[in-house]
């Protein structure tokens, strides 16, 4: 059972905490809880088909269609994040100020959060999957269905516990500095998804590795361990990167991040001129 | 500058060869019982090899290797292959996540 639990909690953790700087990110928005409603909706839903479809997936492209599937949700989650970000970017301020009372902006442009649908569905759906497959051969193997049931019930508990610390730690943050935090923090997971949907591609030999590893911190942090595996999570950590997953998480880290600074700078610039007193 | 654009003209040269899916060589790691078979393969290092793994159980498996950083889930009754590599000389271990106490092995890289 506890076995059961640890594999299902390791699974569980990524995922978990993905959602909760999404509903952080998303704190007073417009339809916050149909976004991550629906998005884990869809996302255990989706979960359970690639599970069932495990064995087609695998076979496309000779082999490596689970590297190809996996690298493309990836990527898919890193551009709905960017669109997020640089959507906050613009609009972050107004929502701060206007926490709790819904400004009309906001509501007109509720459209970005349906992209964290898509990034909480996918979250779910990569490591639920996973999971799917792992519950399913434990039942076929003939292990008790209480060991099986109470075993993953905890491991979704604690993992959903570790989301839902993160979830409070971040509504601690001061409101001014909140979207700043979340999309900062958003803007790191999706340059690490970036570098993990490289590494796929680097398992499927569709890109080199360039120099492999980068470097070796494996002895302080290693990437099964749990702070590893948090922070694999979360800035897309890994002991031995390569050059390309640096390559990767370099791209998006200039180029989304480059973009919000500049969106933010031209977004604030005009009321600061505008409040100058105008010659007469 | 210059040699900013001759390493970015040798990366995408390098990104050609790797699209050009040359064949590789190849080990198979047959998993059955949840045990691999063989449970250690020499590599040589500095070169890429394609590792196969042929899992005969009914269960699902997930290959996984913190040292490699691979990680591929194979369904039961189904193989799936890993490019590993280039690797410097060392012991790079791997397990079937899903059934740890027993699915364990290592690549050597010689």
């Amino acid at each position: 059972m506890f076995g059961t639990a640890l594999i299902v909690f390791r699974e569980v953790l990524e995922a978990a905490l993905v959602v909760s700087i999404v509903a952080a990110a998303t704190r007073g928005l417009a339809g916050r809880a149909r976004t991550i409603g629906s998005g884990v909706c869809a996302g255990v839903l989706g979960a359970l088909l690639v599970a069932a479809g495990a064995g087609s997936i695998q076979r496309l492209a000779s082999g490596s269609g689970q590297e190809l599937f996996n690298a493309s949700v990836l990527f898919v989650a890193v551009a709905m994040i960017s669109w997020h970000v640089l959507w906050m970017s613009r609009h972050g301020r107004e929502l701060s100020r206007h926490l709790g009372a819904v400004s009309a902006a906001v509501r007109q442009g509720s459209r970005p959060p349906s992209a964290l649908v898509i990034v909480v569905a996918i979250a779910i759906l990569r490591e639920g999957s996973e999971v799917v497959l792992f519950l399913y051969g434990l039942a076929a193997g003939g292990t008790g269905y209480a060991g099986l049931v109470g075993g993953s019930l905890l491991g979704l508990a604690i993992g959903v516990a570790a989301g839902l610390a993160l979830y409070f730690g971040l509504l601690r943050i001061p409101p001014g500095k909140m979207f700043s935090a979340t999309n900062g923090l958003l803007l790191l997971i999706a340059a690490g998804m970036a570098a993990t949907g490289a590494r796929f591609l680097i398992q499927a030999d569709w890109l080199p590795s360039l120099a492999s590893p980068l470097w070796d911190s494996s002895r302080f942090i290693a990437n099964g361990s749990a702070p590893g595996r948090v922070l694999h999570a979360l800035i897309g950590y890994d002991a031995r990167p390569s050059g390309m997953q640096m390559l990767f998480f370099a791209a998006v880290i200039a180029t989304v991040g480059g973009a919000m600074l500049w969106q933010r700078r031209s977004h604030t610039a005009p009321p600061k001129a505008a409040a100058k007193p105008l010659p007469t | 500058m210059p040699r900013f654009f001759s390493s970015l003209i040798f990366a995408c040269g390098a990104g050609l060869t790797a699209c050009s899916q040359e064949k590789l060589p190849e080990h198979t790691l047959v998993l059955q019982d949840h045990r691999f078979t063989p449970s250690e393969i020499t590599i040589p290092a500095g070169s890429k090899v394609r590792i196969v793994i042929d899992n005969r159980d009914d269960s699902s498996e997930e290959f996984d290797s913190d040292s490699l950083g691979r990680e591929k889930v194979v369904p039961g009754k189904s193989s799936g292959a890993v490019v590993i590599g280039p690797l410097k000389p060392g012991r790079y271990p791997f397990m079937g996540e899903f059934h740890a106490q027993t699915a364990q092995g290592a690549v050597i890289v010689q």
